[in-house]
C-alpha cells in the first residue's frame, strides 16, 4: 500500500508508537497515509484503539514476522 | 470532537513504578486527544519536586524533607525497593526492554501539553514551595481538582 509518510516505531515500547504516530498525523492533512512499522507486541491492538478513539482510519494493517505496519488515513 | 475529551489524574503516590504508570496514561491519553490533568499530592508531588529540593519550615518539616528528599530520580519501588537496589534494577530491565524512562516519559507528557497541578495544602504541610518544583504547573486545591474531574471522561487515582 502506498503511504505519503512513514514512521519507524521499531525498537519502541508502549506508550511511545502511539505518542509518535500522533505528532505525525498532527503534521499531515486530511486524506494523506501515513504507515507505521513497530515490533511492540501491544502495537496492533494499540493501534486500532487509537485510531477508534481518534476518527482516523485503519486501512490497512500488514505483518511481517515481529513487525506490524499499519496504514492510517487522516480523517 | 477530540477537544471535548479531558482526562484528569490524582497522583498521590511517590513510587516510581506508579510513577510510570501515571506517565504512560498521560501521555497515551494526550496522544488520543485528550486535555490531561495530573493533579500531585503527597507523595506524588516528588514527580515533579526538584531533585535538590530541600524542605522550608520548622524541626519537622525539615526532618520530613530529608527523608522524603529528591525528585523523580529518588523514587522507591512500591514492592521490591529492596533498600534502593530495586529501582536500579528495574531502570536497567527498562533501558534493555527499550522503555522510555521517567525523564523521558516526564518531557512527552509536558511537552505534549499534560498540564500539571501541585496540590497546596499538602505543600504547605510539607513545606514544599513553589520554587522546590522543577515541572511548570498551577498550584491548586481540591475545588480545582473536582473542576477538572467534573469535565472529564477519564478520572484516575494513583
Amino acid at each position: 500500500m502506498q503511504a505519503d509518510r512513514s514512521l519507524d516505531c521499531r525498537g519502541m515500547a508502549c506508550p511511545m508508537p502511539i505518542v509518535k504516530l500522533s505528532k505525525a498525523i498532527k503534521e499531515m492533512s486530511q486524506g494523506q497515509i501515513l504507515a507505521v512499522s513497530a515490533d511492540d507486541p501491544g502495537f496492533e491492538a494499540d493501534v486500532r484503539a487509537w485510531c477508534e478513539t481518534t476518527g482516523n482510519q485503519l486501512k490497512a494493517l500488514e505483518s511481517e514476522g515481529e513487525i506490524r505496519t499499519a496504514y492510517i488515513a487522516k480523517s | 470532537m477530540s477537544e471535548e475529551r479531558r482526562m484528569s489524574m490524582i497522583l498521590f503516590s511517590g513510587d516510581m513504578d506508579k510513577a510510570m504508570a501515571a506517565l504512560v496514561l498521560a501521555t497515551g491519553a494526550a496522544s488520543m486527544g485528550y486535555q490531561v490533568t495530573v493533579f500531585c499530592t503527597f507523595w506524588g508531588l516528588n514527580l515533579i519536586k526538584k531533585s535538590e529540593a530541600m524542605a522550608h519550615g520548622g524541626v519537622l518539616e525539615r526532618m520530613m524533607g530529608f527523608m522524603n528528599k529528591g525528585g523523580f530520580e529518588h523514587m522507591p519501588l512500591s514492592r521490591m525497593n529492596m533498600l534502593g537496589v530495586g529501582p536500579r534494577l528495574l531502570k536497567k530491565m527498562m533501558r534493555d526492554k527499550k522503555v522510555a524512562s521517567l525523564r523521558d516519559l516526564l518531557d512527552t507528557a509536558l511537552e505534549l501539553g499534560v498540564q500539571f497541578v501541585a496540590c497546596q495544602m499538602s505543600m504547605d504541610v510539607m513545606g514544599i514551595t513553589r520554587e522546590d518544583l522543577a515541572v511548570p504547573c498551577e498550584v491548586g486545591g481540591v475545588a480545582s481538582f473536582l473542576n477538572e474531574a467534573g469535565k472529564s471522561q477519564i478520572n484516575l487515582f494513583i
